[in-house]
């Protein structure tokens, strides 16, 4: 019998710890116990056959730790004496089976910690490789703190493991959450796109502390829910540490966690044959339920899920380059900082999910999406959604992201089916499909539906239930067919109401060539809100469609108590008000652009240095107002009578009116003519720093080209040569990176001798500096400032 | 066995946040309120702070070297330090991931936050620290200062044999880089040794 039919029909009974009995029975301190698979292979066999005869269904080889980044060259061989000892312990058994346990790195991805997401994978895909090869039933990834890495450990277990049933367990803590923040919905989500036959949680807490995320598991997973505590925690009594929680109160506990529906169960930490044995008797009492599919239209980012069939979802759709110059000019130049500010702004606005489009012909999409994918996930915890017509930018991006994506768009045509329904089954995701196909747009209602149904029957083809889709019956132009409103809102009424399938409208189109859209726009909005639109690709700052929003959920009944249209609605002016208190904040707008940037406030610089672009030119703002405001700040850093936060707090409020100046007029960022290529040199991931160096190069007018943390010597030295930078500012915190800086300056001096090199960070000093090679040490972000400001004297004259 | 704790921190001290944001010697912090209270805001609701100690016995070696139990070291300042000790603590102590996502997300959108933010961390750990130190403290009352990797010549490296031991990452969730730096970054190692007198 293979495991997932075992697991289809029963309550199958796993293991207990591995690590604590291998200590038991001597394994020294600072040995790794996957050692012992090869030196005591009859202990470790004697453990397993402990849990098989106390009555588990399943071992996990003791596999936990054994991956290339502990063994190297040895990986094989540990799992593979790992695996032949489980296997000496099954005997000719054939209902028991053996899993490949699969452990954390110790490592924490990107962007929290160094180890590269494909790294990661190719770690995870040596072990499953090898516990494949060595004849492992299963593979059984657990113990994981983030769901990131889990993701990795999934991909690398379907990419490796010769198409072995993978059980995934996560960690969660007294809070419900995962160390790097994922619910258990949010997990769930995500596994279950990813496709695991099993998923649930282990270690960390005892049964019943664990009884709140097994719930929570339970309510929204569709596959079979594995629970696997510790003993309880550890106590200390009579002087030896023990865990708390005996193997008759662990079953008793446990009991609760089966009728509650749960359908593998098994021990972590602490727990022992014995315990196992009272599971046994715990299980054959016990019939296995029914694991009922929930249907659930669920996406997620690395925090949470969002659901589609309740309240309306808002899709942020302000990330997209259609009709946008100042996103364009970002997106050529690789500046990710508006596209971020674009994400906070939606989010700050209400929006529950934002779309990601970058898709300009001039770039190359597939790399700027997976990038733009990546950074939006460092600012915001929204889930995304992956819109692009490229597959392969659709696929880098869904493997990049963390989380279950939305992914807009498959439609009717056959050609997008092919390469997006694979996709969708391999990563995990909901899909926006499009009611078209090879003959475009139908008029009707009708020819909608038929696509819509024909999308369905293929999508069954690949195993992509409907619940993963959500039907666009598109919103077309009205100013071009009067019918558009109608043939839209009749198909989503029918495939909402009819054939039970979220449906989602990018609403805006509807005005197309229509003055004052937001009018047609928020009525068309509530017309389709009210037939059962599921989601709305929108503008959150839109306070027409907000207010349609609010308004609709507090009429429908998803607002309980109207709580959240009250908040609303107070911190709203009404529109009948709004034309006289605009004139009133006008009139209190008297402070100086240099006053505002002195005191750091950033709206009012705003305001300030829009009002003066109506008289001014730009490089008057900038010179007149900004750098004077900036130096007196500056000086006052330098002589200590400011300090840190408060000179960021001036650079905040002079990048926010450089913003204003630069989407008034393109390319009126730079005044200097000096180009700098900063980064944190490899082997250091500290770049606040070097951040705080950036943002004032930046403010004082030098186009500073920022390659990030943990930087090879190589990459700075391409970047410096691609741009013809003069100055390469390079930082390091640690004594043990100096020597990369160290590096990073010989490979210049060599490759590109031409740069000065401005270095900084708080294990530097200026001899230290000389010592490496480095032309100039700045003590802080104002002498950087003043370095590179006599370079441009010295290069270019005043 | 190691033991596990995890904690609460309902309130940060903002002097110690002033103080690693090189407040000393300024004349005036006009304007920060606002910041500060906006930050803490931010950063209250995401400390996780959990640690995990074990004690282990100390054995000299002649010379300045030392067996800690968990690992042989050649240290002139922890020798220093630990000259009375007879035992020694180990702990790792962290506030979670939480912060780091904070940081990293201010870092990308305002610079001011983020550095506030640093220093909220770093003093949040640090609250967190002097809460382990005085559990440790209650047990073994004759203590020693905490010590930590990359004090005096105690090496950085000294964490790959700190980390198996307290299976810091299947206990509390901290790893370590390349470069043996600990992720989440708002985490401690140390060392406390236990003199003789009144050990439980």
């Amino acid at each position: 019998m293979n495991f997932k039919s075992f697991l289809k029909n029963n309550i199958v009974l796993l293991d207990g710890a591995m690590g604590t009995e291998l200590q038991n029975a001597g394994l020294p301190l600072g040995e790794l116990p996957e050692e012992w698979n090869v030196t005591h292979a009859e202990v470790v066999t004697g453990i397993h056959a402990a849990y098989f005869e106390a009555g588990a269904d399943m071992v996990c080889a003791n596999t936990f730790g054994a991956n290339s980044l502990k063994f190297g060259e040895r990986t094989e061989e540990i799992i593979s004496a790992a695996i032949a000892c489980a296997r000496r312990a099954r005997g000719n058994r054939r209902d028991k089976f053996i899993s490949l346990d699969v452990g954390p790195t110790g490592k924490l991805l990107r962007p929290l910690g160094d180890l590269d997401f494909e790294e990661a994978v190719k770690i995870f895909g040596r072990t499953i490789a090898a516990g494949a090869e060595a004849g492992a039933d299963l593979i059984q990834i657990e113990t994981m703190n983030d769901l990131y890495e889990l993701k990795a450990a999934v991909l690398a277990a379907k990419e490796y493991g010769r198409g072995l049933p993978v059980v995934a367990t996560c960690v969660f803590g007294a809070d419900c959450k995962m160390m790097t923040g994922a619910s258990p919905e949010a997990a769930v989500a995500t596994l279950e796109g990813l496709g695991v036959d099993a998923l649930g949680l282990n270690c960390s807490l005892g049964p019943a502390d664990m009884l709140p995320v097994v719930r929570r598991m339970l309510a929204c997973a569709s596959v079979p829910v594995v629970v696997k505590p510790n003993a309880g925690l550890p106590e200390e009594r009579e002087g030896r540490t023990v865990y708390n929680v005996g193997a008759e109160q662990f079953a008793r506990e446990m009991g609760e966690i089966l009728a509650l529906g749960a359908r593998a169960i098994g021990g972590c930490c602490g727990t022992t044959p014995a315990y196992i044995a009272e599971l046994f008797k715990l299980k054959s009492a016990a019939t296995p339920q029914k694991i009922q599919k929930k249907s659930l239209t669920a996406i997620s980012s690395y925090t949470h899920a969002v659901y589609f069939g309740g309240a309306p979802v808002l899709i942020g759709e302000r990330i997209n380059p259609t009709g946008k110059k100042r996103l364009k000019a970002a997106l050529k130049e690789g500046d990710m900082g508006y596209i971020l500010g674009e994400a906070v702004s939606q989010a700050e606005k209400g929006a529950h999910v934002l779309d990601v489009n970058v898709g300009l012909p001039e770039i190359d999409e597939p790399a700027v999406l997976e990038r733009a994918v990546c950074e939006i996930q460092t600012v915001t915890d929204l889930p995304l959604q992956i819109d692009t017509s490229d597959p392969a930018a659709m696929e880098r991006a869904m493997r990049r992201y963390n989380g279950k994506p939305l992914v807009n768009s498959v439609s009717g045509k056959q050609e997008v089916m092919d390469a997006v329904f694979p996709l969708v089954k391999k990563y995990g995701g909901a899909v926006i499909a499009l009611t078209l196909d090879d003959d475009g747009i139908p008029q009707t209602a009708e020819g909608r539906i038929a696509i819509a149904k024909k999308i369905l029957k293929e999508a069954h083809k690949y195993g992509i239930g409907k619940e993963d889709i959500i039907f666009d019956t598109l919103a077309m132009a009205v100013s071009a067919d009067g019918g558009a409103a109608q043939a839209a809102i009749g198909a989503l009424r029918y495939i909402k109401h009819t054939m039970g399938v979220n449906t989602s409208l990018g609403v805006s189109n509807i005005s197309f060539g229509l003055p004052n859209r937001d009018f047609i726009n928020s009525t068309f909005f509530a017309m389709a809100l009210a037939s059962g639109l599921s989601a709305a690709i929108i503008n959150p700052n839109s306070a027409e469609m907000i207010k349609t929003y609010k308004s609709f959920c507090a009429l429908s009944g998803f607002d309980k108590g109207c709580l959240s249209y009250i908040e609303f609605a107070q911190s709203v002016q009404s529109s009948i008000f709004a034309a006289q208190s605009q004139n009133k904040a006008a009139e209190g707008g008297e402070k100086t652009l240099k006053y505002c940037v002195i005191k750091g406030l950033k709206t009012e610089a705003e305001a300030a240095a829009k009002g003066l672009l109506k008289t001014l030119p730009p490089l008057d703002v900038i010179n007149g107002e900004i750098i004077p405001a900036l130096d007196e700040v500056g000086q006052g850093f330098e002589k200590k009578t400011l300090f840190l936060p408060q000179l960021l707090m001036s650079a905040e409020a002079a990048s926010a009116a450089f913003e204003v100046i630069k989407s008034a007029f393109a390319g009126g960022g730079n005044s200097k003519k000096i180009k700098v290529v900063i980064a944190t040199v490899k082997g250091d991931i500290h770049d606040i720093g070097k951040n705080i160096v950036r943002t004032l190069l930046e403010n004082y007018g030098f186009k500073v080209y920022d390659l990030g943390r943990d930087v090879p010597a190589r990459a700075i030295v391409d970047k410096a040569k691609e741009v013809g930078a003069e100055v390469v500012g390079l930082s390091a915190l640690m004594t043990t990176t100096v020597a990369s800086m160290r590096d990073t300056i010989a490979l210049l001096k060599e490759e590109y001798p031409s740069a000065r090199t401005l270095v900084g960070g708080a294990v530097l000093n200026a001899e230290y500096a000389r010592m490496i090679g480095a032309d100039k040490y700045a003590k802080d972000a104002m002498e950087s400032v003043r370095y590179c400001e006599q370079l441009e004297r010295e290069i270019y004259g005043e | 066995m190691p033991t596990v704790l995890t904690g609460k921190i309902e309130k940060l001290d903002i002097k110690e946040t002033m103080r690693y944001l090189g407040f000393a010697g300024v004349k005036s912090a006009e304007g920060m309120e606002e910041l500060l209270s906006e930050c803490e805001n931010l950063i209250l609701p995401v400390l996780a702070p959990k640690a995990v100690y074990e004690v282990y016995p100390l054995t000299r070696c002649g010379g300045e070297a030392l067996d800690l139990g968990f690992a042989r070291v050649n240290s002139h300042s922890l020798y220093i330090n630990l000259r009375a000790s007879v035992k020694v603590t180990l702990f790792a102590a962290t506030v979670g991931a939480g912060v780091d996502r904070l940081i990293l997300k201010y870092n990308k959108l305002s610079p001011a936050r983020a550095v506030v933010l640093q220093a909220m961390g770093a003093a949040a750990v640090e609250q967190w620290c002097d809460e382990v130190n005085g559990i440790i403290k209650a047990k073994y009352i004759h203590t020693r200062p905490r010590f930590s990797c990359g004090y005096g010549d105690l090496p950085l490296a000294l964490q790959r044999e700190i980390f198996p031991a307290l299976s810091v990452t299947k206990n509390i969730g901290v790893t370590l880089t390349e470069g043996d730096l600990m992720m989440p970054s708002k985490s401690v190692t140390a060392i406390i040794g236990i003199e003789e007198g009144n050990i439980q």
